[in-house]
């Protein structure tokens, strides 16, 4: 990124449902995937005389994940109108927050390839989803269809500075956002369902030959609809800007803030149109609904019920068990039951390097093999894993037999001692035990000590080979190693 | 007039309504009118006002998130002017 004539400014708005039973103003089922229009009411198709009334739940949620990301909560909270006119919106208008958000000014931590960076919060904000529209791709001017079960919905805006500076930070923000909502059960965030989007503004700076920059304007880019697309769409629309900036010279401030369409086949954003100003919404205070107050002991209730958050997760696993930044990260990104699992784990064999590469080189690749069934990562019990560790370091057993008596406690659902017994693995008692053995294996093998005293050093292999055999690979290859080599040079 | 005739033409446009010449130079009267009107308040001195959030003095009025049964598709779509199965249907938007 740093080869790049120009500097990429990011700023993310991204929308997330909110995981309550029902819909925001009414008592609709809030349920993706229900037959068309088969989960609507006269309040959320917007029949006249109608009254909406405020969901506690996904008020709480939307507490919840303002908390999270370390907002301001308003004392003193209302409701707009935002007006527009689509098939999608069937009260021509979507009852949203303008000028009084219930939160504002917060920051979420990510880590990037240089270390955790803060990103700055506008503002977090309550307001209902639109229905879903289906256009006909191919048919070309035939109608459009109109699903309204998602209308009136919960959904949060979550607004962030222009902070991010490279595509791969924005999928970081996005990524950690989606960790942090799925923790604390106020979304599932998934973007192929749409309970999670993200809109992306972009602009870059040019550095300017007599010093300073030029900034050009702002593009919003939306439809991006997978992380992927995410960080394709931004470095894609920055180029674009770049090769634009080159002809027209257009700076920030010249021309109105345009949107673009990502479209994901082709690779490229399509600039649309100008975009509506906030007064072209012609927003006004929603008389329908009445203001919402938060009190000291209903956000502290609130706050004490948030739990460790993945930044203070990160931070806690390099501090108390000595892992890398890396280790910490990975552990963290599979959420809160992988990092219960791994202290557990940790705590009974007494060894967190050993536990967390345990779970990170075997335990996720079995859960990515298997899928997320028989109880995924977790199929295998923690306190059977710390077992297994405990037996490697008593037993001395080898990495790879290790690894079997692994695979046959999850496949056959066995205890480490179940498995090192069905196996027929047996410990090698002593260094006398183990030294008999390796004189066996030496007089067994005339033909390698003779090419050993030849000169040919690789001809103890073939020894050590038998000793490893016959010990089904329960001595510590290193202690073997000297005794064979110890034992052939008195031969 | 308050009101310019592009001013209206642009609001007709966010209403998604088509306006003749004729009925914009007449609407673009009686909004001015309307506008003023309303206008009036605005030679009250309101320095020192907190600005009105709604007009009843009550707040935190909420339900619990329990489900109600949702209307039967049919009678959801029975005001439609045209439908295609379980869904409405518009004139093609092309956004
Ligand atoms: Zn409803």
């Amino acid at each position: 990124m740093a080869d790049l004539p120009y500097r990429i400014v990011i700023g993310l708005e991204v929308h997330v449902q909110l995981l309550t039973k029902t819909k925001l103003f009414c008592g609709c089922p809030n349920r993706f995937g229900l037959p068309p229009n088969s989960a609507t009411c006269p309040v959320c198709i917007g029949m006249p005389g109608v009254l909406p009334v405020m969901n506690r739940r996904a008020f709480e949620l939307a507490l919840k994940a303002a908390l999270a990301l370390n907002c301001q909560i308003a004392a003193f909270t209302k409701w707009d109108r935002k007006n527009y006119y689509y098939p999608d919106l069937p009260k021509n208008y979507q009852i949203s927050q303008y000028d009084l958000p219930f939160s504002y000014d917060g920051w979420l931590e990510i880590s990037t390839a240089t270390g955790p960076k803060r990103v700055r919060i506008i503002r977090v904000h309550l307001e209902e989803d639109a229905g879903k529209m289906l256009h006909d791709e191919q048919g070309g001017g035939r109608d459009s269809l109109v699903d309204l079960n998602r209308a009136g919905t919960p959904l949060l805006e979550i607004v962030s500075h222009p902070d991010m500076s490279t595509p791969e930070e924005a999928k970081a923000y996005l990524e950690e956002i989606r960790l942090m909502l799925r923790e604390l059960e106020v979304s599932d965030c998934e973007m192929q369902e749409g309970s999670l989007r993200c809109d992306a503004n972009v602009n870059i700076h040019v550095p300017l030959a007599g010093g300073g920059h030029a900034a050009t304007p702002i593009v919003e880019v939306k439809n991006l609809n997978s992380f992927r697309s995410v960080e394709r769409a931004i470095r894609y629309e920055a180029q674009r800007q770049y090769e634009e900036f080159q002809k027209t010279g257009k700076k920030l401030g010249e021309v109105p803030k345009a949107t673009a369409g990502w479209d994901e086949n082709r690779g490229i954003t399509v600039v649309q149109r100008r975009k509506e100003e906030a007064s072209d919404y012609r927003y006004f205070p929603e008389p329908d609904l009445v203001p919402v107050e938060v009190d000291d002991a209903w956000r502290e209730r609130i706050r004490a019920s948030l739990g460790e958050l993945p930044a203070q997760q990160r931070r806690r696993l390099q501090e108390q068990y000595g892992l890398s930044a890396y280790d910490a990260n990975v552990l963290t990104s599979q959420g809160r039951a992988m990092v219960a699992y791994f202290e557990t784990v940790s705590g009974k064999c007494g060894d967190p390097k050993a536990a967390c590469n345990w779970i990170t080189n075997k335990l996720l690749a079995v859960a990515k093999t298997q899928g997320s069934g028989n109880g995924g990562p977790f199929a295998l019990p923690a306190e059977h894993l710390a077992d297994l560790i405990a037996e490697q370091k008593a037993m001395g057993l080898t990495k790879q037999i290790s690894e079997e008596l692994f695979d046959l406690m999850v496949g056959e659902g066995l205890t480490a001692k179940e498995a090192i017994e069905r196996k027929g693995i047996k410990p090698v008692a002593s260094a006398d035990e183990l030294l008999a053995i390796v004189r066996r294996a030496i007089a067994a093998n005339p033909k390698a000590v003779a090419d050993f005293k030849k000169g040919k050093t690789a001809a103890a292999q073939a020894i050590k080979g038998a000793v490893m055999k016959e010990t089904k690979g329960t001595a510590k290859p290193d202690l073997v190693q000297q005794l064979v080599m110890d034992e052939l040079q008195k031969v | 007039m308050s009101l310019t005739a592009d001013q209206v033409r642009w609001v007709a446009h966010l209403a998604r309504l088509e306006l003749s010449e004729a009925d914009l130079a007449k609407l673009t009267e009686q909004l001015s009118a309307i506008v003023d009107y309303v206008g009036q308040l605005q030679s009250v001195n309101t320095d020192g006002v907190e600005p009105l959030a709604h007009p009843l003095p009550i707040h935190n009025v909420f339900r619990e998130d329990e489900p109600h049964v949702p209307l039967p598709v049919e009678a959801a779509l029975a005001n439609a002017p045209d439908r295609h199965g379980g869904f409405y249907g518009v004139p093609a938007v092309l956004d």
